[in-house]
C-alpha cells in the first residue's frame, strides 16, 4: 500500500500526453484523437522491429534503454503528494536529479552516435538546455529542503502542507513551483521551449535526437518521456498543491487528478502560445533559476 | 522597343544589339530602377538569341532588347546581381559563358550524361568551428523537393546555398511547337497553386500574338479566379506561418478556411485548383446571377473567420516575437536582387503588376498596392493578410458589377515572326510569360519565369546570420515553388 506511485506512474503516464492533446485539439476545434492513443501507440511500436545503422555501435542501442530505465528508478524516489516512494534515504534528492541527468546523458550519446548533422544538432541543443535546467532544478529542491530541513523527496513532500504556503518562506514555494514548471515543460520539449508536434528538423531539441530510433526503442522513448512527464509533473504538482487527506486511496486520486489538471494545463498553454525562438530560451532557463535562488534567499532570510 | 503589357510586336522590331550596347543598356534601365521581368535565350536561325524583357518605364510600358552573344560575353550580373540566376540558365541551358560570373552553377540540372541532380561543389567555410548542414532533397512533410546547404557556426547560418532542379519536367521544351491541344494542359500545371495565374498569363500572350483581347466578362472572371488563389494561397500561408512557431488556433481554423476559400473556387469551375476556367480568347466556365450571390455570401462567412483566426496572430506577443525581425531584407537588398510580389513589398519595394503594368480588367478595375517596411517575416505575413482583405474586397466589387456580353472569343492562327511579354501579378508575385513564335506561327521560344525563380535566391540571402532553427518560419515565408522554378 505504501508504494503505490511508481505502478499508478507505470500504467498512467501514456495518459498524460493523451490529455494534452484532446486539450489542444478542443482548442483547434477538432475531436482529437482518443485519449488511450499513446498507449496503442506503444503497443503499435513494441511490435515492430527495429532498423539500426550500420554505422552506429552499442551506445546507440544503449540510449533508449537506458533512458527508459533511469526515468523509471527516478520515480522510484519520487512520492505523489502524500503518498510515500517506493525507496526513500536521506539525499535522495540528488540522486533523483542525476537519475534524469544519466538518461539525457545517454539519449545524447545515442543521437551523436548517428553522425547525423541533425541530430548532432539536437545534441547540442539539449546539453544547453539541460546545462541550464539542471541547476534550476537543484536550486529550487535545495530551497525546498532549508525550508522544511527534510534531505529525502518523501520526507520533503510529507511535511509541505498547505499550511505551509502562509508561514514565512510560503513565497518561496510559489517561486519554486514556477522554476520547477518551466524546467517540466523545457525537460519535457513542450511549448514554450520546443514543440513536440513539429516535423521541422532545425527547430526540433529533443525529437531531432531520436529520429534514427525506430520499432521498440522508439517505444521505450516515447515510454520514457510519458515518465519523465509524468515524474517533473507529480514534483511540480507536490510543491504547489500538496493534498493530503489522511486516505492513501484518496491521496493517490488526489494525485493522478492533480497531474491531470496540470496536464490540461500544459495543453491550454500550447494551444495559446508560440514557441519561444531558440536563443531565447537561454533567457527564460535564466529566468528560472533567478526564481530559484531568489526562493533559496527568502528561505535563508527566514529560518 | 517598349511594349505594354499583354500585347505583341514583330519580332524584328525588337533592338538587335551588339554585346557592349546590350550590356549598357541593360545596366543603365535596371540602374534606372527598372526589373529584369524575363532575360533568356533561344535558338534563332541557326544562333542564339537572348532576349531582356525590363519592366515599367514612368508610362507603364515593357522594354525589349536583344542581343546574340556568340560563345561568351561579359557577365551583367556583377554590375546587376538580379541577373544572377537568368545567366546561370542561361549557360546551362545554351552553353552561352557570361565571363566573370561569380556562381556559375547549374540552376536545374538538366539531364546530361554524368549530371546527376544536386551532385556540385557547394560554396563552403573553412574553420575549426563552422559546421555544415544539408537538408533534403527529402523532407520530413508532404513538400516538394529541394536541397539546402547551410554553413554554420553553432545557431548562426552564415550561408544558405539553394540548390533545385529535382522537379525538372522540361515544360519550356514540350512547349515549344505549340500551342497545341496539351499546351493549356501544361500551362496549368506548370506550378499547381498557380494555376489561375499561369494560364492567365499564358491565355493573355497566345491573345496578344493573335492581336485580340478577352471579352470583357471573361476578364472579370478570370481576375475573380485570380484573387480566389491569391485568398487561399495568402491564408494557407498564414496558417503554415502560425504552424511553424507552435501556434495552434490560428493554424488549425487557416488550414479550414483556405478550403473553403479553394471551393469557392471549385463553384465558379469545377475544379479547387482552378483548371478548366482560363481559356485563349476567354473563359470556359460562367456565373450566373443566383452562383455570385452565393459566392458573395460565402465569401462574407470566409472574411469574418479569417480575420478572426489571423488577428489571433497579431494579438499574440510570442507571435510576433518569433515573426519581427526573422529573415529582414534590406529595401536595397531586396531592390539590387530584384524580388517579386509580397516578399518585395514586405521591403517597401512597392511593386505590384496589377497596379504598374495593369491588364485585363485591372487596366479599369484598381486594387490597392499593400506594402510594409520591415522586410521580415512579420512584414511578409502583414502584407498577406492586407492582400487577403483587399482581394476580398476586389471580388466583391467585380462580382456586383459583372460585365456582360460574350465569354469566350474566336483564337485566330498566331501570325509569324512576332514576340509577346505577358505579366500577371500572380499570389507570390509577377509571372511572366514570353512567347515568339517561328515563320509557321508556331512556337519557337515559350520562356516562363515563375515568380519563385526571382525570390529563391532572396530567401537564402534572408537567412544570413538567422538562427538555422529559424529557416523553416523563413522558408515558409516567402513560400516559394520549387516546381515552378524547375519547370
Amino acid at each position: 500500500m505504501t508504494a503505490l506511485h511508481l505502478p499508478l506512474a507505470l500504467a498512467g503516464a501514456p495518459l498524460l500526453k493523451g490529455v494534452i492533446n484532446r486539450t489542444k485539439a478542443f482548442y483547434a476545434g477538432r475531436t482529437g484523437q482518443p485519449v488511450l492513443q499513446p498507449y496503442h501507440d506503444l503497443a503499435r511500436l513494441l511490435r515492430k522491429g527495429a532498423v539500426y545503422s550500420k554505422t552506429t555501435t552499442w551506445l546507440f542501442r544503449a540510449g533508449p534503454v537506458v533512458s527508459l530505465a533511469s526515468t523509471m528508478a527516478a520515480i522510484a524516489l519520487l512520492p505523489l503528494g502524500a503518498v510515500p516512494a517506493l525507496v526513500s534515504f536521506r539525499g535522495d534528492i540528488v540522486l533523483f536529479a542525476y537519475f534524469l541527468g544519466l538518461g539525457r546523458f545517454f539519449t545524447i550519446c545515442a543521437a551523436l552516435d548517428t553522425g547525423s548533422a541533425f541530430e548532432g544538432m539536437g545534441a547540442s541543443r539539449e546539453a544547453w538546455f539541460s546545462a541550464l535546467t539542471e541547476p534550476v532544478l537543484l536550486l529550487g529542491l535545495a530551497a525546498m529542503v532549508k525550508l522544511t530541513g527534510e534531505l529525502s523527496l518523501t520526507d520533503l513532500a510529507a511535511s509541505l502542507g498547505p499550511q505551509a504556503m502562509l508561514e514565512p518562506g510560503g513565497a518561496a514555494i510559489l517561486l519554486v513551483a514556477a522554476s520547477l514548471a518551466a524546467t517540466a515543460l523545457a525537460e519535457n520539449s513542450r511549448i514554450p521551449f520546443d514543440d513536440p508536434a513539429t516535423h521541422l528538423e532545425l527547430t526540433m531539441v529533443h525529437e531531432v535526437m531520436v529520429l534514427d530510433h525506430s520499432g521498440p526503442d522508439f517505444g521505450f522513448i516515447e515510454y520514457a518521456s510519458s515518465l519523465k512527464l509524468w515524474a517533473l509533473g507529480s514534483l511540480v504538482m507536490g510543491v504547489l498543491l500538496p493534498v493530503k487527506t489522511g486516505s492513501q486511496g484518496f491521496d493517490l486520486l488526489a494525485g493522478g487528478s492533480s497531474l491531470a489538471a496540470l496536464a490540461v494545463g500544459v495543453g491550454v498553454v500550447e494551444s495559446v502560445m508560440a514557441r519561444l525562438r531558440l536563443t531565447r530560451v537561454s533567457h527564460y532557463l535564466a529566468g528560472a533559476a533567478a526564481f530559484s535562488v531568489l526562493a533559496l534567499m527568502i528561505v535563508q532570510g527566514n529560518p | 522597343m517598349t511594349l505594354h503589357n499583354g500585347r505583341s510586336a514583330p519580332l524584328a522590331e525588337v533592338p538587335l544589339l551588339g554585346v557592349g550596347e546590350f550590356r549598357a543598356a541593360v545596366i543603365e534601365a535596371v540602374g534606372g530602377g527598372r526589373g529584369l521581368s524575363a532575360f533568356f535565350g533561344w535558338r534563332h536561325e541557326g544562333k542564339v538569341r537572348l532576349l531582356a524583357a525590363l519592366s515599367d518605364d514612368s508610362a507603364g510600358r515593357l522594354s525589349l532588347l536583344s542581343c546574340e552573344p556568340g560563345e561568351r560575353y561579359p557577365a551583367l550580373t556583377p554590375a546587376v546581381p538580379q541577373a544572377h540566376w537568368f545567366e546561370r540558365e542561361l549557360h546551362e541551358e545554351h552553353g552561352v559563358t557570361p565571363e566573370g560570373h561569380p556562381w556559375l552553377k547549374p540552376v536545374r540540372f538538366l539531364p546530361k550524361p554524368g549530371a546527376v541532380c544536386g551532385v556540385t561543389d557547394f560554396f563552403q567555410l573553412k574553420g575549426e568551428e563552422v559546421h555544415e548542414v544539408a537538408v533534403g532533397p527529402v523532407h520530413a512533410g508532404v513538400i516538394e523537393p529541394g536541397h539546402f546547404r547551410f554553413q554554420c557556426h553553432g545557431e548562426r547560418v552564415l550561408h544558405l546555398e539553394v540548390s533545385l532542379g529535382y522537379q525538372h519536367r522540361g515544360v519550356e521544351r514540350a512547349l515549344r511547337g505549340g500551342p497545341d491541344k496539351r499546351t493549356i494542359h501544361y500551362i496549368e500545371t506548370l506550378a499547381g497553386d498557380t494555376t489561375v495565374g499561369h494560364a492567365w498569363a499564358y491565355c493573355q500572350a497566345v491573345e496578344a500574338l493573335a492581336g485580340m483581347e478577352a471579352p470583357a466578362r471573361a476578364s472579370a472572371l478570370r481576375a475573380v479566379a485570380l484573387e480566389l488563389e491569391r485568398i487561399a494561397n495568402h491564408i494557407g500561408d498564414l496558417g503554415a506561418l502560425a504552424g511553424d512557431v507552435g501556434f495552434l488556433p490560428t493554424q488549425a481554423y487557416c488550414g479550414r478556411i483556405r478550403g473553403d476559400a479553394l471551393n469557392l473556387t471549385a463553384a465558379l469551375c469545377g475544379n479547387r485548383f482552378g483548371r478548366n476556367l482560363v481559356r485563349p480568347g476567354g473563359a470556359a466556365a460562367d456565373l450566373d446571377g443566383g452562383l455570385a450571390a452565393e459566392v458573395l455570401s460565402k465569401l462574407e462567412t470566409l472574411r469574418a473567420d479569417a480575420a478572426g483566426a489571423v488577428n489571433l496572430l497579431w494579438d499574440s506577443p510570442s507571435v510576433a516575437e518569433r515573426f519581427e525581425r526573422t529573415g529582414a531584407v534590406s529595401t536595397d537588398d531586396c531592390r539590387r536582387l530584384g524580388l517579386v510580389g509580397p516578399a518585395a513589398r514586405a521591403c517597401g519595394v512597392n511593386l505590384d503588376v496589377r497596379r504598374d503594368l495593369p491588364y485585363g480588367i485591372y487596366r479599369y478595375a484598381m486594387i490597392p498596392v499593400s506594402s510594409w517596411h520591415t522586410g521580415d517575416v512579420f512584414g511578409r505575413a502583414q502584407v498577406r493578410w492586407m492582400e487577403t482583405q483587399r482581394s476580398i474586397q476586389f471580388i466583391r466589387e467585380l462580382l456586383e458589377g459583372l460585365p456582360g456580353g460574350p465569354l469566350r472569343k474566336e483564337v485566330a492562327a498566331l501570325p509569324p515572326g512576332r514576340v509577346a511579354v505577358s505579366l500577371v501579378e500572380g499570389w507570390r508575385g509577377e509571372i511572366c510569360h514570353a512567347a515568339v513564335t517561328g515563320a509557321d506561327g508556331r512556337f519557337e521560344a515559350y520562356k516562363v519565369v515563375d515568380p519563385s525563380f526571382h525570390n529563391w535566391f532572396g530567401l537564402a540571402y534572408a537567412l544570413r546570420g538567422q538562427g538555422i532553427s529559424d529557416f523553416p518560419l523563413c522558408n515558409k515565408s516567402f513560400d516559394l515553388s520549387y516546381c515552378g522554378h524547375d519547370l
